[in-house]
């Protein structure tokens, strides 16, 4: 600890992976998060990790899925398409309660879209990364050194609730570079204290079963309803959030990700101009940070919402705002970064009418 | 003279297996096989998607239920936490040769050290008897009402052999449990790929030429006769492959 390093942030997803016991990662190339392969490729062979860049998106998925099963931290990572294409590997990972992280830099889309930054997969992300009633823990950086800081907790919290976690970064945060601290290496993962883990009995106890089918409706209930019960205890315990100038505040952005930066230097600017704005930046997506969008929205006439895409988180704001205040939104999309400037004169037209 | 018992390879749970299916015997020789060669401990199995999506209940060995078609990937990643494991995976000809076959050819061209036990019987079973890649031409299915025309539907793909082009492939046979020399047979085959996996030779493969009665619309008698009749000659019995001596790499 102490030493800082400047690295590219899909490097330091990589690194941070491996301090975080991380010896398995199976992916597939493709723009903008390809670096987190090289850098596995480079590191995996020389610490007696596993680096293996699989046939598809679908084999990477499902190699976690065998990996992870057997108790040890196994992650993939990819941008937009190749998410769809793991959707299928997510949905079953979630439904045998298998604990993995999975890293999506998103890219423009939809199809092949773009290759440059974007926030199009919040949707896919927080209600639809695959079919069936299941929510991943999903988690939005906006700085390379809290992607790496934030991959300890999602692995720690994956193996506590036996949720897989999501980090939703994109393709700025994987390409800038930024001056980073590191965690204390913790050392290979091992199957201690994961019961559920197909390691071999051993001839010593009762097969375990990795599976997500259920038969019968009732009991296919009972699990879903049951692992709704840990998701609401993670809704209780585990939302993440930062509040930037806040408390009186009469205008509120609330922003993600990258885009969270750009909007704090246009709610800097603006306050060096007499509006008093502050940002709500959630840190995890799911959960999502209802109480502050609520407590906010009752004190306040006016939430902007920023987002790179036409407005996907937006609605989860307007969901919790609950028509205590008029939610406006501002969006790029395509792979196009909203500028300071954009985002200031959007707080300026609602300034006109602040409380 | 040897007391035929249950094999401690599988559990007591019942098979769910049709009258005069095959599948139960295919399960019962790699059950065998794991407990003569005392790796049933050590072994972890992935189940596919069809008619053998239950095998979990029935081996005696810790058991990951995989997505259609990606078994192979599956235990691809359950073979890299732990080389010393055993990983066997169990797949029908459309979990294998259809949705999974980018899965299958790739674990096999990585020479992932690993046994894939393929059921061949031309048709998939669990979704009530659809064309598979392996149905013969002519073959009537519920989706080939008329017969499998092959200049729609294309030919029936033999694996096998086409595996058996490939470097990472330590071994490759296919066989049958027509018969009782057959099953012995098999059973052989069987022990002759997971040692090539404790050996660390590569990637095995044995294809079983198996029946479904249920979907082929026959008795089970004379389900074994149309397979002896028209799966060999098409899908003929034998070694493709045998590369255990020196393994793959
Ligand atoms: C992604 C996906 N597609 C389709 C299915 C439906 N499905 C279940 S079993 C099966 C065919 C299995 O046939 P085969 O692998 O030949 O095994 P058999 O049932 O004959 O033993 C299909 C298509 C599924 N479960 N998942
Ligand atoms: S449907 Fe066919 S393959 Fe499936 S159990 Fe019945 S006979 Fe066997």
């Amino acid at each position: 600890m102490g030493q800082k390093y400047l690295m590219k942030g899909n490097e330091a997803i990589a690194e941070a992976a491996i301090r975080n016991g991380c010896m398995h990662f199976f992916g597939y190339p493709i723009t903008p998060q390809t670096e987190v392969s090289a850098y596995m490729s480079k590191v995996m062979p020389k610490i007696g990790g596993t680096f293996l860049q699989a046939e598809s998106e679908i084999a990477a998925i499902n190699m976690v899925l065998g990996a992870a099963s057997c108790g040890i931290r196994a992650m993939t990572s990819s941008s937009s398409p190749g998410i769809s294409l793991k959707s299928e590997g997510i949905s079953y990972i979630a439904g045998s309660d298998i604990p993995c992280v999975i890293l999506n830099v998103m890219r423009g889309g939809p199809g092949l879209g773009g290759i440059q930054p974007s926030q199009a997969d919040y949707w896919q992300a927080t209600k639809a990364l695959g079919h069936g009633d299941f929510q991943l823990i999903a988690f939005a950086p906006a700085t390379v050194q809290e992607i790496v800081d934030l991959m300890g907790t999602a692995f720690d919290l994956s193996d506590k609730y036996r949720v897989p976690a999501l980090i939703l970064a994109d393709g700025m945060l994987g390409q800038m570079m930024e001056p980073v601290e590191f965690p204390e290496n913790k050392g290979p993962s091992t199957a201690e204290n994961k019961p559920y883990a197909t390691t071999g009995t051993k001839e010593s106890r009762k097969p375990n079963i990795v599976n997500s089918l259920y038969l019968k409706p009732d009991q296919l209930e009972k699990t879903i309803v049951e692992r709704f019960k840990r998701y609401e205890v993670i809704k209780q315990n585990e939302v993440m959030v930062e509040e930037y100038l806040t408390e009186d505040a009469d205008i509120i952005t609330v922003a993600y990700g990258a885009t969270a930066r750009v909007v704090k230097t246009a709610v800097d600017k603006a306050r060096e101009e007499g509006i008093k704005v502050g940002l709500i930046r959630p840190i995890t997506i799911w959960p999502f940070p209802e109480k502050s969008i609520a407590e906010a929205a009752k004190k306040v006439n006016n939430m902007l919402v920023v987002e790179m895409s036409m407005g996907q988180m937006v609605e989860d704001v307007r969901l919790y705002a609950n028509g205590q205040c008029d939610v406006s939104f501002f969006g790029r999309t395509g792979g196009i970064v909203p500028s300071p400037a954009e985002v200031l004169t959007e707080i300026k037209k609602l300034a006109g009418g602040a409380k | 003279m040897a007391e035929f018992k249950k094999t401690k390879g599988l559990t007591d749970a019942p098979f769910h297996y049709c009258p005069g299916c095959t599948h139960g015997i295919v399960h019962r020789l790699v059950a065998e096989v794991l407990e003569e060669l005392g790796i049933l401990g050590k072994t972890v199995g992935v189940a596919p998607v069809g008619c053998a999506v239950m095998a979990y209940d029935y081996f005696n060995c810790d058991m990951i239920q995989a997505p259609h078609g990606r078994a192979p990937a599956v235990a691809t990643g359950a073979k890299r936490a732990n080389p010393d494991n055993i990983i066997f995976t169990y797949q029908g000809d459309g979990d294998l040769a259809a949705i999974g076959t980018a899965e299958t050819v790739h674990a096999a061209t990585r020479g992932e050290n690993i046994t894939v036990i393929f059921i061949n019987n031309a048709i998939y079973g669990m979704t009530g008897g659809q064309m598979a890649p392996t149905t013969l031409a002519n073959q009537v299915t519920q989706t080939t009402p008329y017969g499998r025309d092959v200049t729609r539907a294309g030919f029936p793909i033999r694996m096998s052999e086409m595996l058996s082009t490939l470097e990472g492939v330590a071994y490759a046979e296919r066989v049958t449990v027509d018969n009782v020399p057959n099953v012995r047979n098999a059973k052989k085959a069987i022990k002759k790929a997971f040692e090539a996996q404790i050996n660390k030779k590569g990637f095995s493969i044995i294809e079983v030429l198996s029946t479904c009665p249920t979907n082929w619309g026959l008795e089970p008698v004379e389900a074994l006769k149309w397979l002896r009749e028209n799966m060999i000659p098409h899908y003929p019995l034998g070694v493709y492959k045998d590369n255990t001596e020196k393994g793959v790499f």
